[in-house]
């Protein structure tokens, strides 16, 4: 694991920036004030979640380079961001993603093993080799399907919390989305309904000053993402993006506004995407080395790690184990994925509908008495 | 057994399913207090209340995007797009979400979502309430895109799209919205999807048409009848999945094949229709596939009727493809 030595502890901020909730302190002690004073082996385990995802990730990419799989779109430096607020949901409720949130699915209880097969869009994908690495699906977990056009799960999102408002059930939806995302239509109809209709859902804006290579600043005029709430009468919060706890801390007061009936909030949590926007994207085209820098001495994992140490709930031996049995893990789930064969030829043409018309059928059995492509990849 | 007209019938199967499923809900511009722009959903709103039929805010793709969300958690969203026209801001959410989830997912999602939009010209509504958008749906995997006729055939498959897993575009003819009453029963029962219905058995040409159109096809069947020329009129009702069976086997009996649809000729429903005619009937055919149909232009308004396919143009297809 590539981890940096300083750590300033406090992300970076831009001017506006406003009030953003932080706990963790420099020192790594928490500021009593907004600490959400989490039992330690709760911030234990959401430490161990973080260094698994960092983990997962720096050895997916060195798949994709290697061409064993085709493409990884991760998470790298946002893990505080993503495994804080997943954290901050509870068992009954819902997450719709955007696609750098596998953390959060495997968070969520899907094995690692159902996500390296996704990568690998084998047999075993639960989305059955139909989609391209990292498009994720795992309904069991209470997570839902990703697509690529950006911002559509938003208003999925706010139409699922909504139904749930209306049958009577005790269910919120958290929708993930980059700053990006704010641009498009589907964040301004999200936020609109989600107003309106003052739906249990929380909407998640992980400001990670990228898409792809467009800057947050070309993305808005105002402010802020958050301030955007206050035309749609939806409240809105900013939290250190980095800071695990206090991305816990932030979705936690979301995930109880919109439990105790008083409908959606925007938290805008604020991170930085060190990685390129996938393994198909090379940043260094369009920023500076220094600003990657700046961030890469906030990481969220030492910064946990250090509150950790300071609970007395962390050692350098708990550190090396995780690094061994999360290292083996996940070879082991490369070894059967690779071993894993693609999905038979048939699944093609199932669950275009329930029930396949004519044309699909007959389209299958051409399919599988023709001939056949030199290879799949 | 009452009398409806199409807008009563739709009236009465939205009403008798929610009254029968609770998870059935109805949302979209103007369709609570006053009813829909055509009054389709008068009187729900009455007997529902405002948590199931739903006034919502003037955004098609919200619409669209959020019914989505509640056919995910589980409900029936029934929305309507004000007019066909109006559906494009939920074009994504349409083709890229709804119509792929069940796919993408392995089969672990399913969006049972019924999208009510009125189509077709006829009313005087210019280029933005007139176009019939059907071919860009069914060219989209995932979607079942169904278009009745009249009030019957309406009510029942509005039924079987609400009780069917996966999304619907069910486009209503407006222009005959309240042109026919029929005979319509009380309470439940269903019009498959998929099956076409043969309405006129004819031995010389099979005329293939739907939605408002189907009224000039019969108006020009019985003027070629006059002149010995016997028309067999299919009303396709479910334009995807398509009943090909029941295409083929007329085509194979009469030969000839005259298709009419009101959307504009180049990648219309028409020209994949003559394609699998083609394919299927070649050595049956004694005439060339003739379309007849909306000019590759926008719709217009004051020469509305020079763009419609009615039966002035219809009856010469007719007969010239019944002398080839």
């Amino acid at each position: 694991m590539e981890t940096p030595h300083v750590n300033h502890a406090r992300s970076p901020r831009s001017p506006g920036d406003g009030e953003v909730l932080t706990v963790i302190r420099p020192d790594g002690t928490a500021d009593p004030a907004t600490d959400p004073a989490l039992p330690t082996e709760r911030v234990r385990s959401l430490y161990e979640a973080m260094v698994r995802t960092r983990i997962v990730d720096e050895q997916l990419v060195r798949l994709q380079r290697q061409g064993r799989i085709g493409f990884h779109i991760g998470s790298l430096g946002e893990e505080a961001c993503i495994l804080g607020s997943a954290a901050a949901f509870r068992e009954q409720d819902w997450l719709f993603p955007c696609y750098r949130e596998f953390g959060a699915l495997l968070w969520r209880g899907m094995p690692l093993q159902r996500y390296v097969d996704n990568m690998f869009g084998n047999a075993n994908d639960p989305a059955k080799g139909r989609q391209m690495p990292d498009h994720y699906t795992g309904r069991a977990f209470h997570f839902g399907s990703v697509s690529s056009p950006i911002g559509t799960q938003m208003t999925q999102a706010v139409g699922f919390a909504w139904a749930a408002k209306l049958r009577g059930d005790d269910v919120v939806a958290g929708a993930y989305f980059g700053e990006g995302a704010t641009s498009s239509s589907d964040f301004h109809t999200a936020m609109n309904f989600a107003g309106v209709f003052k739906t249990p859902a929380v909407m998640l804006c992980r400001n990670n000053r990228w898409a792809i290579s467009v800057p947050a600043e070309r993305q808005t005029a105002s402010t802020s993402f958050a301030v955007k709430g206050i035309a749609y009468g939806v409240p809105a919060m900013r939290c250190d993006g980095n800071d695990a706890l206090a991305t816990f801390a932030a979705v936690r007061q979301a995930v109880e506004r919109a439990a105790a009936g008083d409908g959606s909030t925007l938290v805008e949590m604020l991170t930085y995407r060190i990685s390129g926007h996938s393994t198909s994207d090379d940043p260094r085209a369009y920023r500076a080395e220094d600003e990657v820098e700046r961030w890469r001495q906030t990481d969220p994992l030492l910064r946990l790690r250090r509150h950790l140490e300071v609970l007395g709930g962390w050692s350098d031996a708990d550190q090396e184990r995780l690094q061994k049995r999360t290292e083996a893990e996940l070879r082991a789930c490369i070894e059967t994925a690779e071993k894993t064969p693609p999905p038979r030829l048939e699944t093609m043409f199932e669950d275009v509908f329930a029930h396949p018309p004519w044309n699909l059928v007959e389209q299958c059995e051409q399919v599988i008495d023709g001939p056949r492509p030199k290879a799949h990849h | 057994m009452p009398e409806m007209t199409l807008v009563q019938a739709i009236n009465d199967a939205l009403r008798t399913e929610m009254r029968r499923d609770d998870r059935v809900v109805v949302l979209g511009e103007d369709v609570g207090k006053v009813g829909g722009v055509f009054r389709v959903t008068q009187g729900l709103y009455d007997e529902f209340g405002e948590n199931r039929v739903i006034d919502t805010p003037l955004a098609e793709g919200g619409i669209i995007g959020a019914a989505i969300g509640m056919a995910l958690y589980g409900m029936r969203p029934v929305p309507e797009i004000q007019f066909a026209d109006f559906i494009y801001p939920a074009f994504d959410q349409i083709v890229s979400e709804a119509a792929k989830l069940r796919y993408r997912s392995g089969g672990e999602y399913t969006v049972p979502m019924v999208i009510r939009a009125p189509v077709g010209g006829g009313i005087r509504g210019g280029h933005y309430h007139s176009q019939s958008p059907e071919s860009m749906f069914i060219h989209n995997a995932g979607l079942t895109v169904v278009c009745p006729s009249n009030p019957y055939d309406a009510k029942g498959l509005l039924l079987s799209a609400i009780r069917d897993d996966d999304p619907v575009l069910f486009f209503e003819p407006k222009r005959v919205y309240r042109a026919v009453k029929m005979d319509v029963p009380e309470g439940e029962y269903t019009v498959p999807i998929g099956k076409a219905k043969v309405i006129r058995e004819g031995k010389h040409i099979t005329l293939i048409a739907w939605g408002a159109m189907l009224f000039e096809a019969i108006s020009s069947a019985e003027e070629v009848a006059a002149q010995g020329v016997d028309v067999e009129i299919v009303d396709l009702r479910t334009l995807w999945p398509l009943d090909i069976d029941t295409i083929v086997e007329s085509v194979q009996k009469t030969g000839r094949v005259v298709i009419v649809h009101e959307a504009p000729k180049t990648c219309g429903f028409g020209a994949e229709l003559v394609s699998l005619v083609t394919e299927r009937c070649f050595l049956h055919l004694e005439a060339p596939p003739v379309r007849v149909t909306g000019w590759d232009t926008p719709f217009p308004y004051t020469l509305e009727n020079e763009y419609l396919p009615l039966q002035h143009r219809i009856t010469p297809a007719l007969l010239e493809t019944s002398r080839y």
